[in-house]
């Protein structure tokens, strides 16, 4: 079984509640490769972030005036991840 | 193990399996570890991937920012599971209290949480469907499919259906310049969500993006060449469309079917459990040990008139699943009502869609700030006097106050005396919903012929 993470230095998962969002943009201002504002209001974000965006990533999700972004809290992610393969050949656009 | 009223002996050494692996069964699990649960935890999941998220799967992925793969959803904890993926759970055996699998396997329960979710509703035409160049979008592996097809830069796209995905799925199209048609059996887009007021400023935005919409149109055939591939779509008003992608965005179907026989109260429209969870029987009453999250289910809520609803919320799913796994640890008097107020969110050709209440319950609305015209917008939702529900148009930071309005049972009109409304909105108006009881899809047959032999049936499927 492969590990999930090989090959990829995917570190930190990420995702915004966005029911609770509403658009303040601090992220966007802080960690401006993982989130983007899209139009006025709405938030795009790439739910995973390498290592040299970790700090960024912390600091905007601390930042969130509504607390709406969840990253993992938790360092050893690989003990208890799914013994499944990925798909490797699903990079597109 | 017997569970006669939750024990601590449950709580520590018992049995707990989650059929579903996405979103609400992850949050599930982690409330249990993190309420203290410390006996076995299995997931079961059809789908091979660890739990992922799906709102992308129509934006950032149709948009090429992130691959299909790419949002495994965050852990909160460990949650120390055995994880069967890529096995579907086929049947439920109530009284030895057993898991079914598809690959013939059983998984023994004390207490089970059922948070099979949906699937996307196929073409009804099961050799149309089959057509290359017909996708549906509701899987990250339907989104690495829909994705590499938009980006060979197909000529046409054909939308079959404007409901929330289907026009998240037409802006992305347009956003990478891609033509796309938009064929919605209704008058507008989201009327069935929204209404036919918020329906028309919806249409606007598709066609201000260069969208070709078609409402009260169907789709009648999907035609293929000899290759099998899509080339054209035949629609209700006589004409003829050439297109290489058609998405089927026609909502979707509550993944229930494995547990016909069960004795549960599963069926098409979903699993009927009450406020904390638990699943009805098919008796209507109450199960002890099953519970049920997410999509899938169907529970009352007080503040709607105890209605049962349905929800394919991402917000529902993760409060309903930390209800259930809370009190399936909890015994009688500390268990918790599901008391969430609806809420969703969209975001489409460049404005944030966000909704609170149940606008479907709402006949009249206000346009309470802001102007219809200029896209950004509050509307609140009225029902017999008082405010059932908001969406709001690129002006979510209101949104909470509307969620306050609704759980106090706020009187409806609304007179706020000091916000920048316009005489548009000053009148409650009819919010246009289809009346859901006149069939909206009822075919039109006519005869012609007169001799036996030549009477033909002409059948029209229905403008709506």
């Amino acid at each position: 079984m492969a590990n999930p993470v090989e090959g990829k230095q995917v570190l930190m998962r990420i995702v915004v509640d966005l029911n609770r969002c509403e658009g303040y943009a601090q992220c966007a201002f802080l960690a401006p490769d993982v989130f983007t504002m899209h139009g006025e209001e709405a938030l795009m974000y790439t739910p995973h972030a390498d290592d040299a965006q970790r700090e960024h990533v912390v600091r905007a999700a601390a930042a969130c005036p509504v607390q709406a972004i969840l990253v993992d809290q938790w360092a050893d992610q690989r003990a208890d991840e799914p013994t499944v393969a990925r798909e490797a050949d699903v990079h597109v656009g | 193990m017997s569970v006669d009223g939750p024990s601590q002996a449950f709580k520590r050494h018992g049995r707990i399996v989650i059929v579903g692996a996405s979103l609400a069964g992850l949050r599930a699990a982690e409330t249990l570890r993190k309420e203290g649960f410390t006996g076995s935890l299995t997931m079961i999941g059809d789908e091979p991937q660890e739990p992922y998220d799906r709102p992308p799967l129509s934006k950032q992925v149709l948009l090429g920012r992130m691959p299909a793969d790419g949002a495994p959803l965050p852990r909160r904890c460990a949650i120390d599971a055995q994880w069967r993926l890529g096995v579907a759970a086929t049947g439920l055996d109530l009284v030895g209290k057993r898991v079914r699998m598809a690959d013939g396997e059983e998984v023994a329960f004390d207490r089970l949480l059922i948070a099979t979710g949906t699937r996307a509703r196929p073409w009804v035409k099961e050799a149309e469907a089959d057509l290359d160049g017909v996708f549906v979008l509701r899987t990250s592996g339907d989104a690495v499919l829909l994705n590499r097809r938009l980006t060979a830069r197909p000529r046409r796209v054909l939308i079959i259906g404007a409901g929330f995905t289907g026009s998240e799925i037409a802006s992305a199209c347009r956003e990478r310049g891609l033509e796309v048609t938009v064929a919605e059996r209704g008058p507008a887009p989201l009327v069935g969500a929204l209404g036919g007021v918020i329906g028309a400023v919806a249409a606007e935005l598709q066609r201000a993006h260069g969208v070709d919409l078609r409402c009260g149109i169907t789709v009648t055939a999907l035609e293929g060449d000899p290759a099998g591939r899509l080339t054209r779509a035949h629609l209700s008003d006589g004409t003829a469309l050439d297109v290489d992608v058609a998405v089927v965005a026609l909502g979707a179907m509550r993944n229930t079917e494995w547990l016909a026989g069960s004795g549960v109260a599963a069926g098409p429209r979903g699993i009927a459990c009450d406020a904390g969870c638990r699943a009805f029987d098919v008796h209507g009453i109450v199960t002890d040990d099953i519970f049920v999250a997410g999509d899938v289910a169907r529970s009352p809520h007080p503040l709607f008139a105890y209605q049962f609803l349905s929800l394919e919320h991402w917000g529902n799913a993760v409060a309903q699943a930390e209800i259930a796994a809370h009190n399936m640890i909890a015994s009688g008097p500390d268990r918790l009502p599901h008391l969430w107020v609806p809420a969703f969110w969209s975001a489409q050709f460049g404005v944030n869609i966000k909704s609170t209440g149940v606008p479907t319950m709402g006949d009249k609305l206000m346009i309470t700030q802001g102007s219809l015209a200029e896209h950004r917008f509050a509307a609140a939702y009225g029902f017999q006097g008082r405010v059932i529900a908001a969406v709001t148009f690129d002006q979510a930071r209101w949104l909470d106050f509307y969620r306050k309005l609704i759980e106090s049972a706020a009187p409806f009109p609304l007179d706020f005396a000091n916000v920048d409304r316009r005489p548009e909105g000053l009148r409650p108006v009819p919010a246009e919903f289809p009346d859901p009881s006149l069939p909206s899809h009822g075919p039109t047959v006519t005869l012609s012929g007169y001799s036996p032999s030549d009477r033909r049936v002409t059948f029209t499927p229905a403008h709506a």
